[in-house]
């Protein structure tokens, strides 16, 4: 091991893993070099974007902001862990598409992580609520129209959208 | 509403601005699955054995002398493999000229990295080639960079005046492009006699695309084959290609250049910056791949700049409060080393001007000034000061006047009977329907009822305000390198297809959209159909995806070459069913007889008679069915909303709080009506931001003071309201009747937003004269009108 490395152990998306780190190595840079884990994405790696987000034992965590050491021993879910191993998209990842929800794609899956993690602690959240649990992620495509009623739809809310959702016509 | 009719043949389905079966659907985006579950793959995904990592040592003053860069520490560090500074890289320079602009345009010069001296703060000076970024930043660190400092060129009229210092001393003036005033007859007339003249000088301040990715490389130069294979995330691949190859002085064949998933461009990922060619000339010099990928810091200080930009305007109003004459003049600041050429904007702007009205007469000049600031690249509607300052003087000569402002845009708005509308520019409109627009989103918002709820609003002291902005602007303006598109369209050996297009989709839905298109006009589901884009080795040669172009070009070459291909399966088939093609439909992959569905042949079939069948085909017809064509657009493809959002103001706070926005506008026929109204919710949001929060400051040594996202800040969820749509489909001039849509939103949005706010602090006396509005601007404002 190199001098000052430090090796980490985490569940990430169920799997254990470890790598030997540098101590300063950021949680997002391991999930993405050492666990090849490219869903989690660093669009200010300053703690303001919110692209990075991930659950650390179910908790929404910007993964840039911690050190891959912290994780060690705790539990990791990044976007990808989400998505069933067939590929079968979540209900906030299918409200996400039936909404337009999502444009470049590159700060989608923080915003996934975010808003599953707001659901499983508040499923029936207000609109104020959303726009406020959703305010540590920044999106430059959308405007937030589609992100906020992806939301709306995926707590089974009829105001949902206002011209209707996306479907493959009959 | 009308449309223009198709007339592709006897055999073509007809949309005649009505959906269809594919076209004017919502259907749900082929991107999606992949990028919602974290599978897509963006420039900082792709790893290739060998490769370097790059950062760079940036100037931290704004104009001065180097007196020393010394690398050797930073060369020494373990893991680090190289640093080069302008010494190595500058002589590798050949050419640095781009197709949009052409050879000839005036251009900054052409350094790499800055040698001598530094022009602005970001600056790059030695780029640090380390094995991984980490370390390369320990690099970054270890350069030592000693400046002697100079007082900069930050003000544009300084820069403007009689022997101002040059930012580019190479250069005869700071003036990087002008349009001179003209001696348009009649006009000071017209001003001397007008019962009205109003004359506003509007700021917009600097604010910046931010896309979320940001900008990104990964150049890969072998030195035996002599070829450059670059993965870029950029919005023109085949652009880049032509740039880098003259750039290297190697021929164009020998560049190849591959677009991952691009996380948003806004005209900011088209053109590469100097930081970007040292990228590729390192890995030249050292035969190994290097990836570049900008940090946020970079993004915002160094990347590109967007707007600061200032306007004078004077309107001549008769009476009836009928436009008679608009005079303008506009001064860019364009930063030191703007792309391509001058960075200006100010052609379009002139040509623009009178947007949807109806106005005599015109005056127009404007200068582009160099300054030591970073440099403009577009950013969605370079060109909008052509609705932002019309559209808030308008407002101002309403309330001069004592008008309301919508009835006085009704009194001026071009009206669909005068069309086609010659502008005194020149410009002829077609196909606008801007008083449509207009009654449109007033009867959405309730403009009388906002008024009434106004008028009791200030009873109880709050102050409500209501902000209409106006446009017509140019959407796939198509000159030079961005009049055309090509498109291949093969059936595969099962029947199924494969469309090639030169774009390079930055979020823009391209690959929904395009087989939207081609399933309409070839007759089949949208899952028959793959696009392929953003490679220049297998792409035909394009302008790529930018400037609201996206649906005119690569939309219409997309149904000619479906139709090309139609027409062969339709062959194939009648020689298959033993009948003529004119007595056949194709409808769901299959092609049948007229009235006999049971003579019927797949798409399958026809594939395997193309290609395997070749012995039985007659001498007429070649085996294969597969086409390649170009489509040439029109100069311009004109494109219209109105905005009307509603705002309440704090004038204790200065707060502003959105309450609704609505948006009416006309894009012709929509190929997928959720990703039309996505374009302009993002385009609208961009201009809300731009004008309540978004804000890039120097200090008064040219030091940048916003360069994160806790200075810099962008619109949140929690900030923005719902975006209420009308949609007005009118015809246009293309046979797919299809305009750009990806800037309007962020060109009308800014004056809706400023109108909105000022007649919201009109009854305190208030006057605006430029943006930003945050909280400061409009509590100084409130003071300046003695509260």
């Amino acid at each position: 091991m190199p001098e000052g490395d430090m090796s980490v152990s985490m569940t990430v998306n169920g799997r254990e893993r470890t790598a030997v780190v540098e101590p300063r190595k950021t949680l997002a840079d391991f999930l993405r070099q050492d666990c090849a884990l490219t869903g989690t994405h660093l669009g200010c790696e300053h703690g303001v974007c919110g692209a990075c987000t991930v659950l650390v034992d179910g908790q929404a965590v910007r993964s840039c902001l911690v050190f891959a050491v912290q994780g060690e021993g705790h539990e990791v879910t990044t976007v990808e862990g989400l998505t069933g191993p067939d590929g079968a998209l979540t209900p906030v990842q299918e409200a996400f598409r039936a909404e337009h929800g999502l444009q470049c794609g590159f700060c989608t899956p923080g915003f996934v992580v975010s808003a599953t993690a707001l659901l499983a602690e508040n499923p029936r959240p207000t609109d104020d609520e959303i726009r406020e649990g959703l305010s540590g992620n920044l999106c430059r495509c959308t405007g937030y129209q589609g992100i906020v009623n992806a939301v709306r739809r995926a707590c089974g809310r009829a105001d949902a959208n206002s011209s209707g959702s996306m479907e493959v016509p009959a | 509403m009308t449309a223009v009719a198709d007339s592709p043949g006897a055999a073509a389905p007809s949309l005649a601005g009505a959906a269809g079966r594919w076209m004017g659907q919502s259907v749900p985006r082929k991107e999606d699955p992949r990028l919602l579950a974290g599978r897509g793959r963006y420039l900082d995904d792709i790893v290739v054995p060998g490769m370097l990592h790059a950062a760079f040592v940036r100037s931290d003053v704004a104009r001065g002398r180097i007196v020393r860069v010394d690398t050797e520490a930073a060369t020494a560090l373990p893991g680090v493999r190289a640093v080069f500074t302008a010494a190595d890289l500058n002589p590798l320079v050949h050419e640095t000229w781009w197709s949009m602009a052409g050879k000839d345009a005036v251009y900054a010069p052409n350094f790499c990295l800055a040698e001598g001296d530094v022009r602005f703060v970001g600056d790059p000076v030695a780029i640090v080639l380390a094995d991984s970024r980490y370390v390369a930043e320990d690099g970054v660190d270890l350069v030592e960079l000693e400046v002697e400092a100079d007082d900069p060129v930050l003000d544009v009229d300084a820069a403007r005046s009689e022997g101002a210092t040059l930012v580019h001393p190479e250069l005869a003036s700071n003036v990087a492009s002008a349009i001179p005033k003209a001696d348009v007859p009649g006009l000071q007339e017209t001003f001397d006699s007008a019962a009205t003249v109003v004359s506003e000088t509007f700021v917009q301040h600097r604010y910046l695309p931010v896309p979320m990715e940001t900008r990104g490389l990964l150049a890969q130069w072998d030195p035996f084959t002599e070829e450059l294979d670059l993965w870029a995330a950029t919005q023109s691949a085949h652009e880049l290609r032509a740039f880098f190859s003259r750039l290297l002085g190697i021929p164009e064949s020998r560049v190849r250049v591959r677009t991952p998933d691009v996380g948003g461009g806004f005209g900011q990922k088209v053109f590469a910056l100097r930081d970007e060619w040292a990228v590729v000339l390192a890995s030249k010099l050292l035969g190994t791949p290097v990836k570049f990928v900008e940090d946020r810091r970079e993004n915002l200080i160094a990347a590109s700049s967007a707007r600061d930009d200032r306007m004078s305007m004077d309107v001549a109003v008769d009476p009836d409060g009928k436009f008679l004459a608009f005079r303008a003049e506009l001064v860019e600041n364009v930063g030191a080393y703007p792309f391509a050429g001058s960075g200006s904007a100010a052609a379009l702007v002139g040509m623009c001007l009178p947007g949807p009205y109806t106005v005599p007469a015109i005056g127009f000049s404007g200068d582009a000034v160099f300054t030591n600031t970073t440099g403009r690249a577009p950013y969605r509607g370079p060109f909008l000061m052509e609705t932002v300052v019309p559209e808030q003087i308008v407002d101002v000569v309403a309330r001069r006047i004592g008008m309301d402002p919508l009835e006085l845009r009704r009194r001026n708005v071009i009206q669909s009977s005068q069309l086609p509308y010659q502008l005194p520019t020149g410009l002829v409109y077609t196909g606008v329907t801007p008083a449509e627009t207009l009654e449109q989103a007033a009867e959405l918002i309730d403009y009388e009822g906002f008024r009434a709820r106004q008028v009791a609003g200030r009873a109880d002291g709050r102050y409500f305000g209501i902000g209409i902005s106006l446009c017509v602007e140019p959407s796939a303006i198509a000159f030079g390198a961005l009049s055309t598109e090509g498109a291949v369209l093969k059936m595969e050996g099962t029947g199924t297809f494969n469309l090639v297009l030169g774009s390079s989709s930055t979020g823009m839905s391209v690959e929904t959209t395009m087989r939207q298109v081609a399933a309409e006009y070839l007759g089949c589901h949208i899952d028959q159909i793959t696009v392929t884009q953003g490679d220049t080795a297998t792409t035909p040669y394009g302008a790529g995806t930018q400037g609201s172009r996206s649906a005119v070009l690569y939309g219409n070459v997309t149904r000619e070459v479906s139709l090309e291909v139609r027409d062969k399966i339709l062959r194939i088939a009648a020689h298959m069913l033993e009948a003529s093609p004119d007595d056949l439909d194709i409808a769901d992959g299959q092609v049948a007889v007229k009235g006999v569905p049971q003579a019927a042949v797949t798409f399958e079939q026809v594939a395997t008679m193309a290609y395997q069948g070749t012995a039985m085909l007659p001498p007429d017809l070649r085996a294969g069915v597969e086409a390649v064509t170009r489509f040439t657009a029109p100069m311009m493809t004109f494109v219209n909303a109105c905005h009307i959002c509603t705002v309440e103001v704090d004038p204790d706070t200065g707060q502003v709080q959105m309450l609704r926005y609505v948006v009416s506008e006309d894009c012709g026929q929509m190929i997928n009506p959720k990703v039309v109204e996505g374009q302009v919710a993002g385009g609208v949001v961009q201009g809300i931001g731009g004008v309540l929060y978004e804000s890039f400051v120097y200090d008064e040594v040219g030091n940048p003071l916003t360069g994160s996202f806790v200075d810099y800040l962008l619109p949140t969820a929690a900030e923005v309201p719902d975006i209420e749509y009308g949609h007005v489909e009118s015809g246009t001039s293309n046979a797919l009747n299809v305009k750009g849509v990806g800037e309007g939103g962020a060109v009308a949005s800014p004056p809706a937003v400023f109108n909105a706010v000022a007649d919201a602090l009109a009854p305190l006396g208030v006057e605006l004269r430029g943006t930003p509005l945050g909280p400061r601007q409009i509590l100084d404002a409130l003071a300046a009108a003695g509260h």
